[in-house]
């Protein structure tokens, strides 16, 4: 029987808090994700500093290179090419593993591989199955929030995203009016579970004919609603104040979902980004889904929802096989997006 | 022995090419419009091609470690720790204050040499350097300091020599603030670093023990870290960063 042939990518990662680095087969199969995450650093400061996230990118990414390829138990010969993250991300950030991605292209001769974060983050999916374009992909993180058209390989095109707050953004900033430490999403999910939708939190756009986001006003009436009882020394149940804010936050992106799934025919919905890790998020949505039988329903996996390398390193492989390359002149992109949809 | 020396320090560019003491290539680059992301690889892969040599050929890395721009830093640090590693050779790192003082050889063991970049706010980077005996000595380490507190270090030498773009920055201040002293200033391309002087100071160090250490001398923590220690004497019982 002949052998399948091996392509392996080197990628990495460090668009935000954390350092990674990954070695990824034919674009699906994980040998090595080494991501080492600064979150007990950047919660002393209640979220993420950029120079200090930059400081510990240059501490840590030789050590994550050499795990990554001992785990692999590979040699630099065995690589095709080096895939980066090279935005949307703190610049500084990102100047780390761009700068360590062209050493190790350059001097290994191997050619370089740019990456959209938010495409490495629809390609975290591709870890659960493969990918079905037409597909739409809705993104979920602490930086953004958007809904993505795939017509086909290697082409993003924004349908929709949000034009104030990321909902990630909105746990954080809720989290820390409840007392909760950054990153607070997985706390408020598990508080949710235990309470009641009683506060009727707005549900911002949702009526409106486009595909777009806004949660800056559900988290003022949030810290509005807090305030006030906290003014008139009442004690608000900590749970339905979680639940309820969830509640607003799955609705709206559930409406929007669906309103593209009407308007988009597409084989599958991808769910990605940090926040595509919300338990309630992932549970109304497999609900919602079933609407929608023709549409093939693919989720990130939870352990690859937030930022790794493996990602990247599945975005880099179908780019590379696309013919993407950088040049040593790679810059990073702190506000790099997808195109719109025409 | 092949050296790739890298100074990313300030706004120039400078990467050089030795061969021992000897210089093979170099390039330094003022670009006010290009950042140092851009042009480093290219610039180093310029210098290879002219010198017919291939990366696995180099035998050291040294880096100017700082101080001076944190994302410089980063760029030509995180590039020379990458290339050792990856390479494995050897990494270097010598201080960028030294990089400037170096050059002046001929200049007589009674007078300091003092190398400062602006750090803003009236603060600068600076050290106190000397030759003796053809050597390069530090007197007073690389600190960043109010320009107030640099006139109250230098007040006990009698001769000192300023390098650097900054040291024009502030000459009237140093000037008025060091009275009745033998002060001069550098002028030329001895204002600007030489990655050559980099290579040649790199030559004579020992390498680093352990490649991962390797992090830029950035000589002061930030604001957000120092905010945090002031409140919190104890320290976080758990390592700031994890891996899994």
């Amino acid at each position: 029987m002949k052998k399948e042939k091996r392509d392996l990518i080197l990628a990495f990662e460090s668009s935000c808090d954390e350092t990674s680095v990954a070695v990824i087969e034919n674009g699906k199969r994980i040998l090595a994700n080494v991501v080492a995450t600064q979150i007990n650093s950047q919660k002393r400061f209640g979220g993420v500093v950029p120079e200090v996230a930059s400081r510990h990118h240059i501490e840590q990414i030789t050590i994550c290179l050499a795990d990554a390829m001992q785990r692999a138990q590979i040699t630099y010969d065995d690589l095709s090419a080096v895939a980066v993250t090279y935005g949307p991300g703190l610049v500084g950030a990102l100047l780390v593993g761009v700068t360590a991605a062209k050493a190790v292209a350059f001097a290994h001769h191997l050619p370089l591989i740019p990456v959209n974060h938010m495409a490495g983050h629809i390609y975290a999916a591709r870890f659960a199955g493969e990918i079905k374009f037409p597909a739409l992909a809705l993104l979920v993180s602490g930086g953004h929030t958007e809904l993505v058209y795939l017509p086909k390989v290697n082409c993003y095109q924004i349908i929709g995203e949000t034009r104030d707050d990321a909902a990630g953004e909105a746990y954080d900033k809720v989290g820390r009016v409840m007392g909760i430490p950054y990153p607070a999403g997985k706390q408020i999910d598990e508080l949710a579970h235990q309470g009641k939708d009683t506060f009727n939190f707005p549900r911002a756009m949702l009526n409106e004919e486009n595909f777009d986001f806004s949660f800056s006003g559900l988290k003022s009436a949030f810290i509005n609603t807090v305030h006030h009882a906290e003014q008139l020394h009442q004690e608000l149940d900590q749970a339905d104040l979680a639940a309820s804010f969830q509640q607003s936050v799955i609705e709206v992106l559930i409406g929007k979902t669906a309103k593209a799934l009407k308007k988009y025919f597409v084989k599958q919905l991808i769910l990605a980004g940090g926040v595509a890790a919300n338990t309630g998020l992932r549970t109304a949505f497999t609900q919602t889904m079933q609407q929608f039988p023709q549409v093939d329903f693919l989720q990130a996996p939870l352990n690859l929802c937030g930022d790794n390398a493996a990602m990247i390193g599945a975005a880099g492989y179908v780019a590379w096989k696309g013919g993407q390359r950088a040049d040593l002149n790679l810059n990073a992109v702190p506000s790099l997006e997808f195109d719109w949809i025409k | 022995m092949i050296i790739l020396a890298i100074d990313t320090s300030n706004q120039p560019l400078s990467v050089a090419l030795l061969k021992d003491e000897n210089l093979l290539a170099t390039v330094t680059l003022n670009n006010q419009q290009k950042d140092h992301s851009t042009l480093l690889f290219p610039v180093i892969n310029q210098l290879l091609v002219q010198a017919e040599l291939k990366p696995d050929q180099l035998d050291r890395i040294v880096i100017a470690q700082g101080p001076g721009s944190y994302t410089g830093l980063r760029i030509g640090g995180t590039a020379a720790k990458m290339l050792a590693f990856t390479l494995k050779k050897e990494l270097v790192s010598v201080s960028s204050l030294a990089v400037l003082a170096a050059p002046m050889t001929s200049i007589d063991s009674q007078t300091v040499i003092v190398p400062l970049f602006d750090a803003r706010r009236q603060n600068v980077f600076a050290g106190v350097y000397s030759y003796s005996k053809g050597q390069l000595v530090n007197l007073v380490a690389d600190q960043h300091l109010a320009l107030t507190k640099l006139v109250e270090i230098l007040a006990v030498y009698s001769k000192i020599i300023f390098v650097g773009g900054a040291a024009h920055k502030f000459g009237d201040f140093l000037q008025k603030n060091l009275p009745q002293k033998d002060l001069s200033w550098t002028t030329g391309i001895l204002d600007y670093p030489q990655a050559y002087q980099l290579g040649l100071l790199g030559r004579k160090k020992q390498p680093l023990e352990n490649i991962h250490a390797y992090v830029p001398a950035y000589l002061r923590l930030t604001q957000a870290e120092t905010q945090w220690l002031a409140k919190h004497q104890e320290k976080l019982n758990e390592p700031l960063v994890e891996k899994f």
